[in-house]
């Protein structure tokens, strides 16, 4: 049991990290970001080439993962999402360009990559054993940085200018805009750093599970169950809904295992009663 | 009395429209032997169907990502109908339909009051239950899906043969293809009376504003489930017939890419319009066709050419068609 407690608290703390990112993003823009996933895959695939493919170290290739990600994420938003929310009647329309994106990411990300799954040595090596658990060195250290990741920017939004300025907005748009917040930088800012939260997840698990082209909408739609538990557009309900599914994942896969491959259908069974009661996720704002 | 001109004239064109797919479309695919069109013809038919109903669903205010499911259900109701049972595939046609509506008022009472981004993630988990539910239950025969499901039969009322036997037909392809036409023609009428109908201004006033809609005592309650559950009839049937031409259902055979699909196709066509969805079912299926013979940047220039137009077009297709007025 303490074995599963551990995988569930280490799965947990990657999906964590991924919600944020989608869960900033629709707090800030109201867009449901599709092409998450696909953002995550594009985060591995730059860490795999520059840790992997180059041989620089496993750091660097992590900050070029998040900073690439918070490029592409700041022009998506400028370029795409920006002129298409002003323009459009109404606001499902960025669905479509979420989704058309998500399609642009996996064809670039195939043409250049492949669709071989692709793997990168181990940052370190050994493995923790005492009478109960037994986990990689690396694993752990993966937790560890997605932890302090989760912390650090916890402690971004709560003290920084921007972080404010981003709180603001997600509360109230235009009452920010009234008390002087400059909405438009703060969007980009707040839509670049929920891409640069993507990839760096990306790069912290290409370390351990490898990365392919196809496995973008499979995580997207995890993160979406993460944030329909925890509350769309809220940062604690992101990560409790993250730690939650990472641990029932952990555990539906040691109780369920003799009825077969059932634990994502009994986690949707769950949700769809949970969401029945609580339709707004654990921490969510009503019809956020 | 004053709208009775442009009411004529669009009735004709309807019937022009028809009278080009039953007659023009079929004398061209003759002329020119190109008989694959059928195949793809009958698919772009079905498919908007499938997105008609999504399109309910937008028309009441709500992101529908979850219709894969329902086409889905569908076409296991009717195969297993068909297969198990030996009844006639046009009696399991409405039946699927039927079961998929009962289906979706069991699930859409919770879950319709679930609104935006809440009710578009919970039906985008949806296709993913439908998917998995069709791989553990031992009726739908897992992943090995069930296959070879004979040709619809005779259907004849009164002595009367109404339908004849698909298998006995020399050509197959054109009685699918007429069949998917007529019932899709079918259904936009149906849609077409629904919007214009006192409830569809219901339906409309629900999309503006829930509340201020139930406080002048419109049943908003009653009209959404109402509403959800025409659209996994649509749903329902559409996946039905997939199943047939196919003759192969899987649990793979509609899965999240689909049911993202079906949405897009709506937004592609224009929300606000009711031909929105066939529109974009045709420019999407047929785009992404025409594209195959580029071969490895088939996905790249289809996903540049759909952020294009949401760049220039956001308010889909058919707002070119319109005057265009300045919105805020």
């Amino acid at each position: 049991m303490e074995q599963v407690i551990a995988n569930g608290l280490y799965l947990g703390a990657q999906y964590a990290l991924i919600a944020l990112g989608l869960t900033l993003i629709f707090a800030l823009m109201n867009v449901l970001n599709f092409a998450h996933g696909q953002m995550y895959v594009l985060g591995g695939f730059v860490t795999y080439t520059i840790y992997g493919q180059l041989k620089l170290p496993f750091v660097v290739a992590l900050i070029c993962s998040g900073v690439t990600l918070a490029i592409f994420g700041g022009l998506m938003e400028k370029f795409l999402f920006r002129p298409v929310v002003r323009r459009s009647k109404r606001e499902e329309s960025t669905m479509l360009l979420a989704a058309a994106t998500a399609f642009f990411l996996d064809a670039v990300m195939l043409l250049l990559f492949g669709e071989k799954q692709r793997g990168v040595p181990k940052i370190i090596s050994g493995v923790f054993v005492s009478d109960r658990v037994i986990l990689p060195y690396d694993r752990i250290l993966v937790g560890v940085i997605a932890i302090l990741m989760i912390a650090a920017f916890m402690l971004f939004m709560q003290y920084s200018k921007p972080g404010r300025a981003m709180r603001a907005l997600a509360q109230d748009r235009v009452a920010a805009q009234l008390m002087g917040v400059k909405v438009e930088r703060y969007s980009m800012i707040g839509f670049a750093l929920g891409a640069m939260l993507a990839g760096v997840v990306g790069g912290l698990l290409v370390s351990i599970t490898g990365v392919n082209s196809g496995i973008g909408g499979p995580i997207s739609i995890k993160a979406f169950l993460m944030v329909m538990i925890g509350g769309a557009g809220v940062v604690g309900g992101a990560i409790a809904g993250g730690f939650i599914l990472g641990m029932m994942e952990s555990v539906g896969l040691t109780v369920l295992r003799e009825y077969g491959d059932i634990t994502y259908l009994v986690i949707f069974a769950l949700l769809m009663i949970f969401l029945s009661i609580r339709p707004h996720g654990l921490m969510g704002k009503p019809w956020g | 009395m004053r709208h009775a001109p442009i009411a004529t004239l669009k009735i004709a064109s309807a019937v022009v429209f028809l009278l080009a797919l039953l007659v023009a479309v079929p004398l061209l695919i003759n002329a020119t032997g190109r008989t694959d069109l059928y195949y793809t013809l009958t698919s772009v038919a079905l498919l908007s169907i499938i997105s008609a109903g999504v399109w309910i669903t937008f028309y009441i205010g709500r992101i529908n990502i979850g219709q894969g499911a329902y086409a889905l259900m569908g076409g296991y109701v009717s195969a297993i109908l068909v297969m198990n049972y030996g009844m006639s595939f046009w009696l399991t046609l409405p039946l699927a339909g039927l079961f998929c509506a009962a289906a979706s008022v069991l699930i859409g009472l919770p879950i319709l009051r679930l609104r935006g981004v809440y009710f578009a993630m919970v039906s985008l988990v949806l296709t993913e239950v439908a998917r998995l539910l069709a791989l553990a239950l031992p009726i739908t025969n897992g992943a090995s899906g069930i296959v070879s499901i004979p040709l619809p039969s005779r259907l004849s009322l009164f002595g009367l043969t109404l339908i004849p036997d698909f298998a006995t037909l020399a050509n197959p392809r054109l009685s699918f293809y007429i069949a998917s036409v007529l019932l899709m023609a079918l259904c936009f009428l149906g849609l077409y009376r629904l919007a214009h109908s006192r409830i569809g201004q219901l339906c409309q006033s629900l999309q503006q504003n829930e509340e201020l809609a139930s406080s002048i005592g419109v049943n908003i309650a009653y009209l959404r489930v109402v509403a959800y559950a025409l659209s996994s009839f649509l749903g329902g049937v559409g996946g039905a017939m997939f199943a047939s031409i196919s003759q192969s259902i899987y649990p793979s055979s509609f899965t999240v890419a689909d049911s993202v699909n079906f949405m897009l196709n709506c937004f592609l066509g224009g929300l606000g319009y009711v031909l929105g969805p066939m529109l974009g079912t045709f420019v999407l299926y047929f785009g992404w066709d025409l594209l195959f013979q580029t071969g490895e940047f088939q996905l790249l220039i289809f996903s540049t050419a759909l952020i294009v137009l949401m760049l220039v077009l956001p308010n889909g297709l058919l707002s070119l068609a319109l005057p265009r007025k300045r919105s805020l």
